[in-house]
């Protein structure tokens, strides 16, 4: 692991295998889980925040 | 942009007066925007076209310098993450826009074929990322391939290409799918500047729906026109300024 990976594996393993959540027949990982709520995070913002330069 | 007289017997005149009427250049660059387009919502669509433009880019530099580069060398592993993490706003974005064009319902006022060539870019999308991973040229693609080609026999298509042929897949994701990718591409784009940018749901009446020029500006920030029932016809004049 060289450069920028060095330092970021400090902060967030990079070498385990990725943990995956299961429920029933569902199974994803932590990982994509994560991007998910993300996705939907920034959606539900863009919905509720003032754009720049819009008035009343 | 009208022909002289007997220009009309000549096939170029004739395609190129259908497409100044079908995309007068005001309509294609334009300079002002419908007020309700001043939501962070209509951001992600051409956060995605950014995105794209980035995987391209990073992309094409790949295809220049090839695997040994690109698994390598510091610049090469650089532009090889650029373009992964690219990709991955590429999705994010896409599929945020994808959300906010579903519940508004984007395909009102004749904009079905944009929605359809946005839903059909979406799936061309996910197999042109597919290609990628399966041409990284390391253990990881190997697992991915080996892996997917059970899951493509089982649905039966697995007779029409072969994950596990790194040539195939090659030229799929460097050749094949960029192209009909671009071509969506463009045929949504110029859809939605034909089209416009579809209404939020509380501009317009409900006797209205299929017509969607009356949408009036809500905010000084506006000015395309919205679709109207004939998508070539003149601009409705009621809007304001940037």
């Amino acid at each position: 692991m060289t450069g920028p990976t060095k330092y970021l594996s400090g902060v967030v393993p990079m070498d385990p295998p990725g943990t995956f959540l299961h429920w029933g027949v569902i199974q994803i990982s932590v990982a994509n889980l994560i991007v998910i709520v993300l996705m939907i995070a920034v959606f539900v913002a863009a919905l509720v925040l003032p754009f720049p330069g819009r008035k009343k | 942009m009208s022909p002289r007289s007997g220009d009309e017997r000549m096939w170029t005149a004739r395609l190129r007066n259908k497409a100044v009427a079908g995309f007068p250049p005001e309509r294609l660059l334009p300079d002002r925007q419908p007020a309700y387009v001043a939501s962070w919502i209509y951001v992600f669509g051409v956060a995605t076209l950014a995105a794209l433009v980035v995987v391209l880019v990073t992309g094409a530099v790949l295809a220049i310098e090839g695997p040994q580069w690109w698994h390598v060398s510091t610049a090469g592993r650089f532009v090889n993450s650029l373009h992964l993490w690219s990709v991955e706003l590429f999705f994010f974005t896409m599929v945020i826009h994808l959300w906010g064009k579903f519940l508004m319902a984007a395909w009102r006022g004749r904009r079905a074929m944009t929605w359809v060539t946005g839903a059909i870019a979406f799936l061309g999308s996910i197999g042109t990322a597919f290609t990628g991973y399966a041409i990284q040229s390391n253990f990881d693609s190997q697992w991915i391939t080996t892996q997917a080609k059970d899951g493509l026999n089982s649905v039966g298509i697995g007779a029409f290409f072969n994950v596990l042929d790194y040539g195939q897949m090659l030229l799929f994701h460097v050749i094949l799918l960029p192209f009909v990718l671009g071509l969506l591409v463009v045929w949504h784009v110029l859809l939605v500047r034909r089209h416009g940018v579809v209404p939020p749901f509380a501009d317009i009446e409900p006797s209205k729906e299929a017509d969607t020029s009356t949408a009036e500006p809500t905010t000084p920030l506006a000015a395309e026109e919205p679709a109207t029932e004939e998508p070539a016809a003149e601009p409705a004049p009621t809007e304001v300024m940037t």
